[in-house]
């Protein structure tokens, strides 16, 4: 069973996020950590390949230098090949062209699955799995919250969360697949694996390599612009309601009423 | 661009969804403003009922009918969605920021080789007629405003709760175009075995109005009785923190945060919860906050409009039989 999964190094919730002056940028603190749900697309590929007994967990991620933490983290989790997607020409892009990206490395490998995270943290999009599914061509189901693999019959069945509910489904390999909370707990990568990590070679593809034209990629290939970021707006400062509770709850009652209109 | 402007009415147990509804008001917004018309897309099986009501919304309802189409499956919805959309380019394809719209549209605008906006917070029209989504970046710390300039339709999924249910006018009378439901076999890979829906009296937290919801302080999961009373009182949906969850008092489907479900609703009581950054990210775009905590210090008054310092235990019941006989004086 080869299996690719696919990550993104994102800043860590606590991360200060601040806005350039003129607002076309954001700059965040230097806090950054692998993808919740990304580990948990990782440990699930890891253990299907142990339970499967044969084949190879890849990692891929696009990005800069700091993407290679990400794949380290993989690594030391168990991944048996790194591989970071670099070149300026990546910069600016969106959705659509780091999944082409994406697509266009995972189509030169032999995989049977594809994992990744049902969303990433700091664009909280969702949108890159079924897309690079779309530019593979091949099925994808999203917010996986248990797979079962029986590799005799190249076939998944897995169960999604749906609002107020599950849904089984079965596909054929290859499949894409997102992975939800619940899925599994992730490993803490072995001291061992951490070693491994730090001396393990990152495979690099720029452009040529991918066999993409710039205007593919980055900027130049986008279809969503940013115009501008900006803060949310501020909530008015806090009203405390002091007192015994039963007129505290009176009160509270009032002001939901003919402040608030919210009831 | 003779498509117009397009709302996918998702629909569950016989019923538009609250959200379908709220992108038809804003959808026939946009569509009078560009001077285009506004059709509803209705997937499913025996749906001519849900196609009528449609139509008191839109001018044109695209209805897919076949018992093929009772349940969501991907491989099938995007085939006949995209092949629509490809002859007919609207100009702008709205869904609800759904778990199927999740799963369905960015495929959509894959093979439409067009952008898609995820969870918007708001949506309006440029200078140029270009439509100008929200979105929140990083959790919410900052929002932006992206735009689709490149590729046709402009996608966006926009987050319940966003915009007000429109009147139905009982004088608009739309069309109703019944689809061919034809697909190509080799291309539906997916098979749907089962769905398992519990009968839920109340709306999923990503679309409910009102959501009370419980942290660590209920202390077991016996007590979150009584948010569900108080919940009772207000039509509410109850939701939990990541610690209730990964208690194991609350399952995984009522988490409320980055990990759980985002949700934007006009009243939302945060109770004996604690306020972590990771569960700020899932409910500060709700209107108004009420927090309930001991702890004067805890963080979730910094994101609450009203604050109440004390036993959770002696002002829920309170407030539940104060709320009982403010609502039943209607």
């Amino acid at each position: 069973m080869n299996i690719v999964v696919l990550v993104k190094q994102v800043p860590d919730s606590e991360a200060m996020v601040q806005l350039k002056a003129d607002r076309s940028a954001v700059e965040v603190e230097d806090k950054y950590t692998l993808n919740f749900f990304d580990s948990l697309a990782m440990e699930e590929a890891l253990r299907i390949k142990e339970q499967v007994g044969a084949g190879k967990v890849t990692v891929i991620s696009l990005g800069t230098q700091k993407s290679v933490e990400a794949l380290r983290t993989g690594v030391a989790m168990g991944a048996d090949e790194a591989v970071l997607l670099e070149d300026p020409a990546f910069e600016g892009g969106d959705e659509y062209t780091t999944a082409k990206a994406l697509a266009q490395a995972i189509k030169e490998m032999k995989y049977d699955l594809v994992f990744c995270g049902r969303e990433a943290f700091d664009d909280s999009s969702g949108a890159v799995g079924p897309l690079v599914a779309e530019f593979l061509g091949i099925p994808h189901i999203t917010v996986v919250v248990k797979v079962q693999v029986s590799p005799e019959e190249r076939a998944v069945v897995v169960e999604r969360e749906i609002e107020g509910g599950k849904e089984v489904i079965r596909t054929p390999l290859p499949v894409l697949i997102s992975a939800q909370k619940g899925l599994n707990e992730p490993r803490v990568p072995p001291v061992i694996g951490v070693m491994k990590a730090m001396r393990a070679e990152i495979k690099r593809l720029n452009l040529d390599a991918l066999g993409l034209s710039p205007d593919e990629v980055g900027r130049a290939g986008a279809k969503e612009e940013v115009l501008r970021y900006y803060r949310p707006p501020e909530r008015p400062s806090v009203t405390m309601l002091e007192g015994e509770a039963p007129d505290v709850v009176r009160e509270l009652v009032e002001l939901l009423k003919e402040e608030a209109k919210a009831i | 661009m003779s498509g117009g402007v397009w709302v996918f009415a998702e629909h569950q147990d016989g019923r538009i969804r609250k959200v379908a509804l709220e992108l038809l008001g804003k959808g026939r917004e946009l569509a009078e403003k560009l001077g285009l018309e506004l059709a509803a897309l209705l997937f499913g099986s025996g749906v001519d009922g849900l196609a009528k009501e449609l139509t008191l919304y839109a001018d044109k309802v695209y209805q897919w009918d076949d018992p093929l189409l009772e349940k969501y499956n991907c491989d099938v919805y995007l085939q006949l969605l995209s092949d629509l959309a490809v002859k007919e380019t609207p100009q702008i394809l709205l869904a609800g920021a759904t778990v199927l719209a999740k799963d369905l549209f960015p495929r959509v605008a894959g093979r439409l080789s067009t952008g898609i906006a995820m969870d918007c917070l708001d949506l309006e029209l440029g200078d140029d007629a270009l439509m100008i989504a929200r979105k929140p970046f990083f959790g919410g710390k900052v929002w932006a405003d992206v735009a689709c300039r490149e590729g046709r339709s402009q996608i966006a999924l926009v987050r319940p709760n966003t915009f007000p249910v429109p009147t139905a006018s009982g004088d608009i009378t739309g069309e109703v175009l019944k689809q061919a439901v034809e697909v190509d076999p080799t291309q539906v890979r997916l098979e749907v075995l089962e769905i398992v829906r519990a009968a839920k009296e109340r709306l999923d937290l990503t679309e409910a109005e009102v959501i009370v919801t419980g942290g660590r302080g209920m202390k077991g999961p016996e007590n979150f009785q009584l948010l569900e009373e108080l919940a009772d009182c207000l039509g509410a949906t109850v939701g939990a923190t990541r610690a209730v969850v990964d208690s194991g008092w609350k399952p995984h489907d009522d988490q409320v945060g980055k990990s759980g479900k985002t949700v934007s609703p006009k009243l939302y009581f945060a109770i004996g919860l604690s306020g972590a950054i990771q569960h700020i990210m899932g409910m500060d775009t709700s209107k108004v906050v009420v927090a309930i905590n001991k702890d004067p210090r805890a963080s979730i008054f910094q994101y609450a409009d009203y604050g109440i310092v004390g036993d959770l235990f002696e002002i829920v019941p309170l407030l539940t039989s104060e709320l009982k006989k403010e609502l039943g004086k209607r």
